[in-house]
């Protein structure tokens, strides 16, 4: 792999040269596990871990739970209480499972906000950038048609709601939502799909978590300064880094098992904490429930979906201007697309040459204004559609969109950065106070 | 760092279960019954579930069912808790199912489920302790059900004790008043009153503490699994704070000849 200079794998042994010439898979592992990290990294750094480790628990839960499901409309909900009941240790799969989504979320918002904070979607690392903004699309879609899976109330009626938004699309979207769900509502067919895609996109994930190491191992980890490892040379390159293993699988693992105390807490203690009573009553086409709420790590966006609505100047111009096409339900739509894209698109949004947000003093406050705007967004999300909430979504949005597409692009200019350090060694050494009996920086 | 990042985790999680705000009238009120089994060493009261199967089986099972639980439960550990004789007796006593083989009604053996019954439109039982949230609060956000749990068992025992006594006639129904169902009115005549079950041993059937029993079985029937899962709960978290342990201090030796400390 390019990027760093480092120690690549020689191999030595006549059956290791025999391997190598044919598959050079040893060398890959090597240069993989052993790649110059930079020495730099904080806390904030170990969410990647995590977000593995949520993966593979994620797809071994599940391949087993698959094993006991009956994805049909009759039986699925009895079969999920099958496993809870009669199934050994089937309560704690499917509890694994479940609240295995959340943490899976809880981790993904962590590192996308430690990579908005760190610059780490600056060039170049735009493709890391966008391949992560894929899985996190993957993640959501994935986490979607999981839910529908239990067939119960909420699961029904979500289903309902999110495959009536691809409805609002003009013109084709009646065609377009008769086709996700295979019929005109929501029935044993859309149960089948979604049970089909729910196993297949885990490893569509897998893959693209792949190309996401792939990209970053291409360019080199960010790290808290946003100062690039120097690569004049091997020696230059040592004094900023340290090779992932042991060094950071060690720590990474220590905040893992962090991670997970809090974890097996809740599934132990409390596991239906997050989830939704109403998804212990079987669903029933009959029966609305008094609240149709997404899961908690849709609720921003799911604000943003709410926040448009027919009395919004916004969305009173846009559907003038398109005499219609656009009305309040295709605007909410496409506010909730837009506000992710809005995301994936900040590497150019950005202006600064300042990499990392400890060197920006003014970017900071709109920054950590942006993390009270998605807990509040969250908080929103889960209101009724009633004021005062209305107004407030309306406002928590525009600031989604706002830090985005203006505060982001005139920081860059108006704002003036803080010295940064020259390397990372100077940083690392500076953090320790090791500074003296080290090879000074220069 | 570390500070941060927990508290961090600890903001996210506490921040995380907007999703549960619920469905719910108003001025729902909502009793916080003290049961066994809250909190993360909470255990079933075995006589308490045993007196509660009595008050299903003699007054809730007239019109309701619990269709997916399976009579051989009773015997489960960490629940009623009988013998294979017991739930024999209870079983086939109790209930009569409809065998397609012998194109009859037989009496239940061990291997069947409860009957589901939904006389009068009355809803299935097997999951009521999981499907009622007793508690949302504050605004919505869910937090206080950190400290008292989602409430389903305590929105049972308040519906059951929350009737007033008021009844109106509304579209050929009648309705009666009650201060825990979302709306206020319930088409549920008041099914349980004093003294209506008599328990083998003497204990108090006053309203309240038959509505708590029948509760606390009715918490069973959904979470049959409660202590087991408590238990891998308390283990797990041990087993895993010794290891974050143990990976810390070996974190903190591996990095400190280059943190410039001695080890």
């Amino acid at each position: 792999m390019a990027g760093i200079p480092h120690d690549h794998y020689e191999p030595k042994t006549g059956a290791e040269k025999w391997l190598n010439s044919r598959l050079p898979i040893v060398g890959l592992i090597y240069d993989t596990i052993m790649i110059p990290t930079p020495k730099n990294l904080n806390w904030w750094w170990i969410w990647g871990i995590v977000l593995a480790f949520c993966l593979a628990l994620q797809i071994v839960t599940g391949i087993v739970l698959v094993m006991h499901y009956t994805p049909h409309v009759d039986m699925a909900f009895a079969s999920v209480e099958h496993i809870m009941r009669n199934v050994n240790g089937g309560y704690m799969l499917r509890y694994l499972h479940a609240n295995g989504a959340s943490l899976f979320f809880v981790a993904v918002y962590i590192h996308i906000f430690r990579g908005l904070f760190y610059g780490s979607y600056k060039a170049p690392r735009e493709i890391t950038w966008i391949v992560g903004m894929l899985i996190y699309l993957c993640m959501m879609g994935t986490a979607f048609m999981g839910y529908v899976l239990p067939w119960g109330q909420m699961s029904f009626w979500g289903a309902t709601v999110i495959t009536g938004l691809f409805g609002a699309i003009p013109f084709v979207g009646e065609a377009i939502q008769t086709w996700l769900l295979g019929g005109p509502a929501v029935d044993n067919a859309t149960l089948n799909r979604f049970f089909s895609l729910h196993y297949l996109l885990p490893f569509v994930i897998a893959a693209l978590v792949i190309v996401h190491i792939w990209a970053f191992h291409t360019t080199g980890n960010n790290n808290p300064t946003g100062v690039e490892v120097r690569r004049g040379s091997k020696a230059e390159a040592e004094k900023d880094t340290l090779p992932f293993w042991p060094y950071f699988v060690i720590k990474d693992l220590v905040g893992l098992a962090i991670v997970l105390v809090i974890f097996w807490a809740i599934v132990g203690f409390m596991p239906n904490y997050l989830g939704h009573p109403d998804n212990y009553i079987e669903a029933n086409a009959l029966v609305t429930p008094a609240h149709i709420v997404p899961e908690w790590y849709f609720l921003p966006f799911y604000a943003i979906l709410r926040a448009f609505t027919s009395e919004v100047w916004v969305v009173q111009i846009a559907s003038f201007v398109t005499g219609g096409i656009i009305d309040a339900k295709f605007f909410g739509v496409l506010a909730m697309f837009g506000a992710i894209l809005a995301m994936a698109l900040a590497p150019w949004l950005d202006t600064s040459s300042v990499r990392s947000g400890k060197y920006r003093p003014m970017f900071k406050w709109w920054f950590y204004l942006l993390i009270i705007d998605f807990f509040a967004l969250m908080w929103l999300g889960a209101m009724p559609a009633e004021e005062p909430y209305a107004s407030f979504s309306l406002i928590a949005s525009a600031y989604w969109f706002g830090y985005f597409f203006v505060i982001l692009p005139i920081l860059g200019v108006i704002e003036k950065p803080l010295p940064q350090p020259a390397t990372i060694e100077e940083d690392f050494n500076a953090h320790y106070g090791t500074a003296s009996d080290a090879t000074p920086a220069e | 760092m570390f500070k941060k990042l927990a508290i961090g985790a600890a903001f996210a999680l506490a921040l995380a279960p907007v999703g549960s705000h619920a469905a719910g009238g108003g001025e729902q009120h909502i009793e916080d019954f003290q049961f066994s089994f809250e909190g993360p060493f909470g255990t079933y009261d075995q006589n308490q579930l045993q007196r509660g199967l009595q008050v299903y089986t003699e007054v809730c099972a007239a019109c309701h069912g619990l269709k997916y639980v399976p009579l051989r439960t009773l015997g489960d550990e960490g629940g009623i808790g009988w013998t294979g004789d017991q739930v024999r007796a209870y079983a086939s006593e109790t209930f009569t199912v409809y065998d397609p083989e012998l194109e009859d009604d037989r009496p239940a053996i061990p291997t069947d489920h409860f009957p589901a019954n939904t006389a009068a439109g009355a809803p299935d039982l097997s999951m009521m302790a999981k499907a009622r949230a007793g508690f949302h609060g504050p605004y919505g956000l869910g937090i206080n059900q950190l400290f008292k749990g989602i409430g389903g068992a305590e929105y049972i025992a308040s519906l059951l004790t929350g009737y007033t006594g008021h009844e109106k006639e509304e579209a050929g129904s009648i309705l009666y008043e009650n201060t825990a169902f979302p709306g206020g009115w319930i088409s549920m005549a008041p099914p349980l009153s004093d003294e209506q079950v008599e328990f083998a041993d003497g204990h108090a059937n006053d309203l309240h503490h038959m509505a708590a029993d029948v509760s606390a079985f009715l918490m069973w029937a959904a979470e049959p699994k409660m202590m087991a899962r408590k238990q891998a709960g308390l283990v797990g978290v041990i087993f895993l704070t010794i290891l974050a342990s143990m990976l810390y201090l070996t974190n903190k030796r591996l990095w400190a000849p280059h943190k410039g400390k001695k080890h």
